[in-house]
């Protein structure tokens, strides 16, 4: 094992400032109002920096910086741009520790998922859209002997993004990889609870990118989110978060006729045949670690396969077997490399999960590990630490249906394929997905029926940058990573050209 | 500034205001305190019940009017609020009302950050819902929306 330093400790890897304000234009801006807010780390509750509280001025002079930057930018070559999307990835790869354990301190999660996962994601991220940018092509279509229709990719402009807190760096550079790769300039907003960890990694890229390219203006949704997703000023807005904002963000953006991508989470089943217990071997093994992965960054994922679906013939024992595994999971310090799950984000997402808990019990569900906090002891006491928990109920409860966002799972039993079918789709979300099945045919179809955006089969939590990630029904509009991705951040621009000199003949 | 609670012992049932709210919704005396100050900021306020993640399943107060609320949405109650003038109307999509019925909701607030573009967070607070499952006979009185 390994226990990495706390920032602000000696031999921390990580230090960082006191204050962070804006970045705009290529450099660090104090806020017009000349306010800033506290920001704790999960892990304590201890505040460990503060950091600007932008409203409308600030986004203003954002979206000066960024309107500046973007007709240069768009008019780079796609080769030039690739080259600051790979450099960016090389100078993230080599501080990659510092940016890891920042990012642990600021979000809570366990310092083995942000040294193995998120960091390497975002580099391998930046990486595919330098890649995918030099391959697209455009199109021409011969018309007739004449005539061709060229079809160009453009650039939309200046776009805004909001950034979510449970991935606070690797979500933001899933958003601004195509968005720059594409040659837009882009007002990013991070969430309000990890406001901080993307300065660390702005401080090593900075120098890279053309001032006004990337712009950060940190504060709350009311006073700098709104601002940002309701300007006429923006080409397009991209949020990940929940349906109440998703709609009033598309709300705006009716107003102003401007695109949206929505990413609103979802509640996502994990479907497990009886013909995945056929063998006690190592398949058997990854299905348990399968149903475990609903505790991977304390649950925190839009992804979370937080509803456990199991076939009959093998519930009573797969089930046992599987509480026994998420027992395993070990609990701690998320700066400790052992630690497999460490602290929800802030206060009231503890709250939140606690009070869902309750309406589980209410609601009949029965608890069969976990369903308390977790006092860790010493500087660990304030912080939101929350026991892995596997309630048993009925698709109908509450806790079935509703995103918790933490370490919660709640499993029912199925009969059959269609019984499975008809239970994983009862939802409003489709986001993901995860099928179990040593039986092609089954894993095959119950992909194809299941209404989600991302199936995992026979695998979960798996995030490459080349696969396509987003919603049906109430999980939103849009899709990211993928190069399909570049499309959300371009227009299309046909030029239908005549190389004939006789007139058309209308006149 | 309103003392939020810190008591997460959240099996205990909340207490709420007496009056303030309708069969289906109600506010904790917490709550009721920083509705008039919040209303002092941002005018006149409204609640729609998000779903989904990162916030979702957290209510959203808004300036009344900001989110537009439509066909698609139900109508739980409005909170009645000492010292405001008119109620709060509470609102949510009836796709999740379907699965929120049996419930009654009670609007309470914590410590927190929240984020979305709801009116508290700048206060370092965070509303939040507490449920308590409907009685039988409270079902059948109740009826659907």
């Amino acid at each position: 094992m390994a226990m990495y330093a706390a920032p602000g400790t000696d031999g921390s890897v990580v230090t960082f400032k006191p204050r962070y304000d804006h970045f705009i234009g290529g450099e660090y801006v104090a806020p017009a109002k000349g306010q800033y807010f506290e920001n704790p780390t999960p892990i304590t509750g201890q505040t460990f920096t503060e950091v600007a509280r932008g409203t409308a001025d600030d986004i203003e002079k954002a979206l000066d910086a960024a309107e500046a930057a973007a007709p240069a930018w768009g008019r780079t070559s796609v080769g030039e741009r690739a080259n600051v999307l790979n450099k960016m990835a090389d100078r993230i790869e080599a501080n990659l520790e510092m940016i890891a354990i920042a990012e642990s301190w600021e979000n809570g999660k366990a310092c083995r998922e942000t040294l193995v996962a998120d960091i390497p994601l975002a580099i391998d991220h930046l990486r595919y859209f330098a890649g995918a940018i030099r391959a697209q092509e455009g199109g021409l279509s011969q018309i007739d002997n004449d005539t061709v229709a060229y079809h160009f990719h453009e650039p939309l402009g200046v776009v805004g993004q909001i950034i979510p807190w449970n991935f606070p760096i690797l979500m933001a550079i899933w958003k601004l990889a195509p968005a720059i790769a594409a040659g837009n300039a882009v007002v990013l907003k991070p969430a309000e609870q990890t406001p901080a960890s993307i300065h660390v990694l702005m401080d090593v890229v900075a120098d890279l990118l053309p001032a006004g390219v990337i712009n950060i203006v940190n504060g709350f949704g009311v006073e700098a989110g709104k601002p940002l997703a309701s300007s006429s000023r923006i080409r397009k807005i991209a949020f990940t978060g929940e349906t109440t904002t998703g709609r009033l963000i598309s709300q705006y953006a009716s107003e102003n006729l401007i695109p949206v991508t929505l990413e609103l989470g979802g509640k996502s089943p994990n479907v497990f045949f009886d013909d995945v217990a056929a063998q006690q071997d190592a398949f058997y093994d990854k299905a348990l670690e399968g149903f475990t992965m609903f505790a991977l960054n304390q649950g925190e994922v839009c992804t979370c396969p937080s509803r456990a679906l199991i076939q009959g013939g093998i519930y009573d024992e797969f089930l046992g077997q599987a509480v026994k595994r998420t027992e395993q999971v070990k609990q701690g310090n998320p700066l400790d490399t052992d630690t497999m799950i460490g602290a929800q984000a802030s206060n009231d997402q503890f709250e939140k999960i606690l009070s869902y808990i309750d309406i589980g019990r209410q609601e009949g569900a029965k608890i069969l590990t976990g369903g308390e906090k977790a006092d860790l002891g010493g500087d660990l006491s304030g912080g939101y630490y929350i026991q892995p928990t596997v309630f048993e109920g009925d698709n109908k409860m509450r806790v079935f249906q509703e995103e918790i966002f933490g370490p919660v799972v709640s499993v029912a039993r199925f009969t059959d394929y269609d019984d499975a079918m008809s239970i994983a789709n009862d939802t409003l979300y489709g986001l993901g997905a995860g099928v179990w099945s040593r039986d092609a045919n089954t894993a095959y179809r119950a992909g194809r029926d299941i209404q989600a955006g991302r199936v995992w089969v026979n695998n979960y939590h798996a995030y490459p940058a080349h696969a396509a990630f987003g919603g049906y029904k109430q999980s939103g509009i849009g899709r990211e990573n993928h190069k399909m991705m570049l499309d959300h951040y371009q227009q299309t621009k046909n030029i239908l050209q005549s190389y004939s000199d006789n007139a058309q003949g209308f006149f | 500034m309103t003392e939020a609670t810190t008591d997460t012992d959240v099996t205990k049932p909340v207490t709420a205001v007496p009056g303030s709210g309708t069969a289906r919704v109600a506010v904790t005396p917490a709550a009721a305190e920083l509705l008039p100050k919040l209303t002092e900021i941002h005018g006149p306020l409204m609640f729609h019940q998000s779903g989904g993640c990162c916030d979702g399943s957290a209510p959203m107060c808004y300036p009344d009017g900001d989110f537009k609320i439509g066909g698609s949405d139900v109508h739980l109650g409005d909170l009645t609020i000492e010292g405001l003038e008119k109620p709060i109307g509470f609102y949510m999509s009836s796709s999740q009302y379907e699965y929120w019925k049996h419930t009654h909701l009670t609007v309470d607030v914590v410590k927190g950050r929240g984020s979305g573009f709801s009116v508290e967070a700048p206060e370092g607070v965070r509303f939040i819902i507490r449920s308590r499952l409907f009685t039988d006979d409270e079902m059948r009185e109740l009826g659907d929306l």
